[in-house]
Order: structure tokens, then sequence, then C-alpha cells
């Protein structure tokens, strides 16, 4: 422990003594295409890296800058096409896969039953367990549900191989029917790992994966359940490369975000309550809420040091009263309601904000913030973050700040300017960054060229990993830092799913061994890369002194190995 | 004080030899290595608000009855089917009657009208807000439980443990703190690969890797001597089948095997109780279920512990309350104040503490819910203080440099 505190603030140290240096040391020829794989995509596959260098890096980094430009892999859609709460509206989804308040109103007959026979079939049948469960409940003798940690789990390992033999469709179809509410995440996170694992357009996927944890919402809190799927579909994707401003507002007006951080609820404190209403309103928020107001400036857009004070997160709160949503549970819409919203005049971040503005007040709001000098530094800082190194040379950060500016929040340019840069083709930049969870697992499934047509059980691993896709419940999304991601239990269970995968013990992934060379430095030279560290190869040799190598333990050795940890 | 430990280690066991001492003596250096040895903080967190109006009953309320016609657990009557009384006033709900014997042996305290003073009754926000342990604050990084970590140059891998495949709120933050599922499998599964892996880290030049690596296979080590042999918990206790359960039993193996744990986290869900929160009588239905389980693995773990118990406390705590008043389907709805218990060899018990605000209208919280009293931090940073003996109580919440000790902790 104390060697490893030292060791550590001993390469602290080193880092901050030679940042400069490092970040302006280049990289070989082959480092830079390596490096920029490692970076843009989720890992290589075999053959990306004879792919890049015949294209040219330079007009490949271009390509991946423009996915519009890039054919899609075919493989891919044919995989998303059973999941069809993704081309849904949040409407549609709360018919078809019912959250539990439309499922009470079409038990009491307030809304009707979905019109799709698949879809009315499931409502049905949860319609009767949610009376079965009533009436056991009622009876108040059953004996509660056995949590048996164990069994919980091996249970979740049986159903994942059976579904995993089962065909894509019909496994949809099981999922749905046994609980259709499960049906959402199943999608989502289905798709999110197809998406890595298989598009042709990476650095689009490595995008949407930044820009939705930036603005991050988190499925299991009430309606986002079924808000999510649009969320990530039309207010993230579309806006990946394109202004920062438009993936504000997006963002600023979708139910997912204005239910996940309670802006639908804030009212103004002047609000006269409707007589009709006036008991339940009683019941609901009767004032401000700061919660989105907060958060806006400080995760979204200007961050912590960015300048703002707690008058000003009044004052952005009272501009976003009336930003609300007609019946989230519905999967209603943005709605704006002039009747709550605070009529006075604001001043925000200095700016005055005349009174009577109503619905444009958060506009202006959202405008201030977008072309605020601390949110170009700080979406620059946590691209770079993200990108180059967890501490990210000040020089690049001010370059890109600069694009942001002159731009006008060009999301495109911006990265244009990290991925020209000096710095990010660097000795400082390269292997600098640990795997997140996601990255891991998407890289090993990648890099030995695994088939996968079920990718729960890699959504598993991730949540085990500590990345739950989705479920991030603060609003901070999840840390890209090395430092997060070093622990114990992690490495643990990195090594763990390593040895399963290669030994095709992950449902619904398949390795083909005989793809694989006999020689260990071969067969980690096909995996990593590049040449594995001396260690490593040591360490494989020794293992391997004692038995016949096979290429399976080989391939889980080399994907378990720190080596592989780092991109 | 370590010369005399040294001394009395060296030559006392060196007259009888390793194994043969007799009781009496290595019971006595036990107790020369007392000042040396850690004490330990267990956290049971209730997800989803546990209604503690029926968890620690007010039976001496007129207006308790008066609010919940078809919730109220009866006063006692020495069945199955009242309250058991406590104080008088307090009665325990009849399914936590595992415990009762623990508050009589004065080792069990409870503390009512306790809870987060932020009006939040969102359960995301309140638990969120008691994990970091800064209510209201949502930029807070880190848990209130890492924090309560008390700053040291040779820790144990395993200090900070959290039950569950993921670290929690309460357990993130700078000091290591490693999240189990389940303790036989912390190892690399695969015999062949776990020696390579070890050697691969403990060799690599990566410097975070390496070190992470060295600390992770000193953890998986010490779980070795843990897991080869079946665990047989003290007294002949059964630990119940549910998850928290089997959680408890697991953080008892880890204590009775002194692998040096500090603090360690569990919970147990399905407390909200909107609908059906009794059934047929209120003494029975889903939170009688709940508060079954939650009791018998609370009791299984004292009683597995045993003597052990003198070094622990375990704390337990929910994000809010419920409503005082029943609402139209057999059930509550979010509220504030809640109760907490507090049990082990240090905990001043057989009391209720606190002060009881009462449940006429104009004493309830937005006229609805149970007032707050006591914030949640009071009774937290006493343990970390008095318990833990982690004197920074400024740090481990930040805002609220000065907690109000209840007295909760034998001083």
């Amino acid at each position: 422990m104390k060697k490893f505190i030292i060791s550590v603030m001993l390469l602290a140290g080193m880092a901050a003594f030679s940042t400069d240096t490092q970040f302006s040391q280049p990289l070989s020829k082959d480092q830079e295409v390596l490096h920029a794989l490692n970076r843009l995509t989720f890992g290589p596959r075999p053959g990306d890296l004879e792919a890049v260098r015949k294209m040219g890096l330079k007009k490949w980094i271009d390509q991946q800058l423009h996915p519009e430009r890039i054919a899609e892999n075919p493989e891919l859609a044919v995989r998303l096409r059973p999941l069809e709460s993704l081309q849904m509206s949040a409407a549609e989804i709360a018919t078809n896969y019912p959250p539990p308040q439309v499922l009470r109103a079409m038990t009491q007959g307030r809304l009707p039953l979905p019109v799709d026979p698949e879809a009315r079939k499931r409502a049905e049948l949860e319609i009767q367990r949610l009376r079965a469960r009533r009436e056991a409940k009622d009876d108040g003798d059953v004996k509660a549900k056995a949590q048996g940690k164990g069994g919980d789990r091996l249970q979740q390992a049986t159903r994942q191989q059976v579904l995993a033999a089962t065909d894509p469709v019909e496994r949809r179809k099981l999922v749905a029917d046994k609980a259709p509410q499960q049906a959402l995440p199943y999608d989502l996170n289905e798709a999110k790992l197809y998406r890595a694992i298989y598009s042709n357009r990476q650095l689009e996927e490595q995008m949407a994966d930044f820009w939705f944890n930036h603005f991050n919402v988190y499925i299991d809190k009430g309606a986002d359940r079924i808000l999510t799927s649009t969320y990530e579909r039309d207010a993230i994707r579309p806006h990946v490369f394109g202004k920062f401003r438009d993936l504000l507002e997006a963002t600023a007006h979708s139910p997912a975000m204005l239910f996940y951080l309670d802006n639908w609820q804030s009212i103004s404190p002047d609000t006269v309550p409707v007589r009709r209403f006036a008991k339940q309103k009683a019941k609901q928020a009767r004032g401000l809420n700061e919660n989105y107001a907060r958060e806006l400036m400080e995760l979204h857009t200007l961050g912590v040091d960015g300048g703002y004070t707690q008058k000003d997160i009044i004052e952005v709160a009272r501009c976003f009263t009336g930003w609300t949503i007609k019946q989230p549970n519905r999967g209603g819409e943005f709605i704006y309601n002039d009747r709550v919203h605070d009529k006075g005049e604001k001043t925000v971040l200095g700016v005055k904000i005349p009174a009577g503005g109503g619905q444009d007040d958060a506009e202006k709001v959202l405008d201030i913030l977008a072309r605020h000098p601390s949110t170009a530094r700080f979406i620059s800082t946590k691209l770079a973050k993200k990108f180059v190194a967890d501490d990210p040379p000040p020089a690049l950060i001010e370059r890109m700040a600069k694009t942001f500016h002159d731009t006008d929040g060009d999301i495109r340019a911006v990265m244009s300017t990290l991925l020209d840069s000096k710095e990010f083709f660097s000795e400082g930049a390269f292997q600098a960054k640990v795997k997140t969870p996601l990255e891991l697992i998407v890289s090993a499934v990648r890099a030995a060229d695994a088939q996968v047509d079920f990718a729960i059980p890699l959504a598993t691993q991730i949540g085990q990993l500590g990345e739950p896709l989705y479920r991030k419940i603060e609003p901070t999304g999840y840390s890209s830092a090395n430092s997060e991601w070093v622990n114990s239990a992690a490495l643990l269970a990195r090594m763990n799913f390593a040895l399963a995968l290669a030994d095709n013990r992950v449902p619904g992934s398949k390795v083909d061994a005989t793809k694989f060379a006999d020689d260990p430095a071969a067969v980690a030279r096909q995996v990593l890369f590049h040449e594995a560290s001396q260690q490593t190869l040591d360490s494989i040799q020794k293992a391997l002194a004692q038995r016949e190598p096979t290429p399976v333990l080989v391939v889980g050795l080399v994907l378990g190995s720190p080596d592989f940890q780092r991109r | 004080m370590s010369t005399r430990r040294l001394f009395l280690k060296s030559s006392a066991l060196g007259m009888f030899g390793v194994g043969t001492a007799p009781a009496w003596l290595s019971r006595a250096l036990y107790a020369a290595d007392a000042p040396s040895r850690k004490k330990i903080l267990v956290a049971i967190f209730q997800r989803g608000a546990v209604d503690g109006l029926n968890v620690v009953v007010p039976f001496g309320e007129k207006q308790y009855y008066s609010l919940r016609p078809n919730l109220a657990i009866p006063k006692p009557d020495r069945t199955e089917s009242s309250a058991i009384d406590l104080d008088g006033f307090f009665g325990l709900h009849p399914a936590l009657a595992p415990l009762k014997p623990i508050y009589d042996s004065g080792h069990m305290a409870i503390v009512h009208a306790v809870g987060s003073p932020d009006p939040t009754r969102s359960h995301f926000d309140a638990q969120d807000y008691m994990e970091s342990g800064t209510p209201g604050r949502k930029a807070t990084s880190d848990g209130w439980l890492n924090r309560a970590l008390p700053i040291q140059k040779d820790s144990s891998p395993v200090r900070a443990v959290s039950l569950g495949a993921t670290l929690p709120r309460a357990m993130r933050g700078q000091n290591e703190a490693v999240a189990i599922a389940n303790l036989n499998d912390f190892q690399v599964k695969d015999t062949r690969g776990a020696g390579t892996f070890e050697s691969m880290y403990e060799n690599s030049l990566d410097q975070v890797l390496n070190g992470a690596g060295r600390e992770t296979f000193e953890a998986v080590k010490l779980m070795q001597s843990i897991q080869k042999q079946p665990y047989a918990p003290g007294n002949g206790v059964q630990y119940p089948n549910s998850s928290l359960g089997q959680d408890l039993m697991q953080i008892a193996r880890l204590i009775k095997s002194n692998v040096g744990l500090e603090v360690a986290f569990a919970e147990m869900r399905g407390w909200d109780t909107h609908v059906n929160e009794v059934g047929a009588r209120p003494t029975v239905g889903q939170l009688a279920n709940l508060l079954g389980q939650f009791g018998s693995a609370l009791a299984a773990f004292y009683q597995d512990l045993g003597d052990a118990m003198a070094d622990v406390s375990v704390v337990t705590m929910s994000e809010f309350g419920r409503t005082a008043r029943e609402n139209g389907s057999r059930g509550t709805d979010h509220g504030h104040a809640n109760v907490m218990f507090a049990f082990g060899g240090g905990i001043r018990g057989g009391k209720i503490h606190g002060q009881w605000p009462g449940l006429e209208q104009e004493q309830l919280y937005e006229q609805r819910d149970l007032q707050l009293t006591t914030d949640f931090r009071d009774v937290l940073g006493e343990l970390v203080v008095r318990h833990l003996g982690n004197a920074r109580v400024a740090s481990v919440f930040p805002g609220y440099e000065q907690p109000k000790f209840r007295g909760i902790v034998v001083g």
C-alpha cells in the first residue's frame, strides 16, 4: 500500500514535471495509426490497422468526422431490426410498453388497450399479473419472495444462456412478454453495444456515448423509463457533431431531461392555483425547483468554476418555470405553461432579461450559456480528457476553446482541432487512458473478433465492472478518469471476463479459436495490435511451460493483461 | 504499550508453545491488543422509504390511531397481533420480535423522528443526499462512509466493503473501497489464469495497474483464507436466505476473519409501500413480511458475532419516512422524518432517543408528515467520532460542522 502511494506520487510528480515535453514527443507512424484507432473507435478489429494505413490516416480521420460518408456495416442493421421500441415515439412506447400508471388507467378503462395485437396481449398479461399480485398481498400471508442472491445470479446466468440460444426475434418477444417495461432498457442496451461493436461510424458512436453521458439521464427514475429511448435518438444522436447550442436546446426541451432534473415541476412561487386543482397542486411542488438550473450551469455548460452564483441559479430557474411535460407517464411532449411562469425581470450572469419574455426567457439563458467563454473551455477540457489524457495540456484546450468560440460552438470543428494537434499524437497521450468498462468489454470483443448475437450478457458485465449503461443515477455521468476504473473488484472482474470471453463462456458471444496463432507472442500481437510487454509475455510463457499452450488460454490472458487495459 | 504486548506475546506464548496456550492467556493477549483493534461500522440502507411509524409504533399517541384506521398496529396486548411494548409509549412492530432481546440487553438504540432536513420527497434525490451526507448538495462526488474512514498509512485492502455488484454512493471516494457481490467469487475463477495474472500485474511497469494489481491480489489472498472453508456462523445461527441475510452473513464472515474491515455497507429494497402496506390485519402483509426479513437478518448477525459485537456498530437508515395519515389504498405516501436503529457493544441502547414531535395536525411537517427533530448526521456523526474514532467530522459531513450527539454511543 505504501509503495503504491509512493509510486503514484512519483508518477504524478513525473507527469507534472514532464507534461510539456511528453505532449510534444511525436509518435512513430505505426503508433499514430494504432493510437487513432484506440481513441476514435471502441478498439481495433483484425484488419483495421492495415485498412487505415492503406487509406491514409488523415483521410480516415476525416471520414470518421463525417459519418454520413461512411457506408454502414450490414451486420449492424440485422441486429438492430428486432429492437422495435427504438423506432417508436415516446407516446407509442407508453402505450405498447405501459408503465404502472398507464396500466392502471387501462385496467380502469380510462385508457384504451394497445391496438397492436402483440402489445395488447402483453398488456393483458401484465394486468393479470398486477391483479394476482394485489390479491396475493391482500391475503397477507404470502411468503415474501425469496431474494437469495446466489439464486438470483444463477437464474440470471441460466436465463441468459437460454436466451442466447433463442432466435433474436423470439428472444425479444420472450423478454417483452415476461415484463414489457424490461424491453425498453433491453433494446437500448442491445443497440448501444451492437453499434459500438459493429458500426463503421465508430467516432460517431464514441461521440454519442460522450454526449449522452454529458447530458446524462437515469432510465430508472420514474417516467424516464419510457422517455430515454427517444431522448438518445432525437435529442442526442442528431447533434453529436453539430452545433453545441442545438444540442443544448434539444436536451433542454426533452421530456427526459425535464423529468430527470425535475424542471417539469418547477413553478413560479407566485402561481395562483386553479381552484379545481388546488388540492392536487398542494401535494406537488409549490415553487421553484433549482435542480435543472444548477446542473445546466455546473454540468452542461459553464462548469462548477465557470463563474456563476447561487443568485444566478435562482434566476435561471425562474427563467425555466413553465417548461414542463404534458403527462410524462404517457410519453407526453414538451409544453410551455405560461400560467406557472415567473413573469418578472431576471438577471443571468449580468445580462438583463426583461419582464414578460415568456417561454423565450429560457431560450435567452441557453444563448448566454452556449456562448459563454467558460462553456467553450469546459466542453473543450472534457473532450480533451476523454480523447487525449486525464490531464490534457492547457495549450491544446485553449486552441480548442478558440475554435469553439470562432465557430459558434461547432463540435466537429472542435474535434478537428483536437485530432489535428501534435498533443493528440504524442507520447503524453499514447496509452495514457485506462479503458472504461464499456471500452474494455467492447474492445475485447472486437479484438478477439467475437461474433455477438446477444449483447445483454456483455451489458451485464459492463454493469458488474461499475458502468451500468443508462443507469448512472447522478447527473454527473460517468467519469473517464483512470482513477475511477482501477480498483480491486473491477480488475478481478476484468480478468474473469477476459478468460470467459476467450473460452466462449459469455452467452451470446462466440470467439473462433482457430483464428489464432500457436505462438503466444504472435497471439498477443493479434489481440493487442502491438508487441506485448516483456513482463506480460514472460508471465504467459512461465504459465505455459507446464502444459500445452492453447490459443484460447493465451487470448484470455492477453485480454486480461495490464497491456490490454489501456488504450 | 507495544513493547509490553510484544513481551507478553513472545514470553508467554514461548512458555506454552503455539496452540497449547491456555484459553485465559490468549484472552489476555487479545485484551492487551485491544487498543489497536479496529472498530467496525456497518451501515444498512432501507431503499424506498420505510414507514417508520409502523416500525417503531407510537402506540401511546391517540392521534396515531385516528390517522391510520386501517394501518395502525394495535396497542401491546402480548399477542402476535399487537405492538411489542418498549417503554410504555413506543412499541416494535411484531414482525421485529427478533430484535427485542437486543433492545432489552441494552445494546440497541432507536432514534425516532430522525432524517434528512432536505424537503425533497424524491427517492432518488433523498437517497443521494443521505449517501453523500450533504442534503441539498448534488455536486458532492464522494460518500460519507468513505470519508468516515480515518486517514491511515497502512490499511487493509478490504477496510471498506460493500455487498453488491457496484460500489454504492455512500462508499465511493478517495479511500480504497471494494464492492464484493459474493466473497466466494472474489478471485480469478480460472486457476490456470490466477497465478499468471498475478505475475503479470506484479511485474508490470505500468505503475497504476501494478499498484492496483498488487492490492487486488493482496485482497484476493486475504479472501482465499476465508474462502477455503465453508462458513459456520457462531451460536448455531441460521441466516435467512434473504438478500440482506446473505449480505450480513458475508460481513460477519469478514469481521470474524480479522482481515482489517472497518466499514461495510448493505442494503435492502422494496420499502415503498404506497399500496397494500398491510394485509387482512395491520400486523400482516407487505410491511410485515419485509420487517420479518429485516429483523431476522439483523438478529442473526448480532447472535452470530457474539462477543465480537463489542467492536461493531450497525446503523440503519432510509431516505425519508412516510405520511402520518394512511392513504386510500391501504398504504402510505412519501413523507419526512423516520426511524433509525443502532446496535452493537458500544451502543447506549434499551432506549428511544430523540425528541418526539407528536402527531397532532399542527405538529406535523407540512401538515402531513412526522416532523424532524434529529438530523441523520447527528446519529452518523456520533458513530463516526465516538465509535470509529474519526474526530474530523467536519470533513465527513461538510457543511454540518457540529452534529448534536444524542448519546447513542457509550462515551
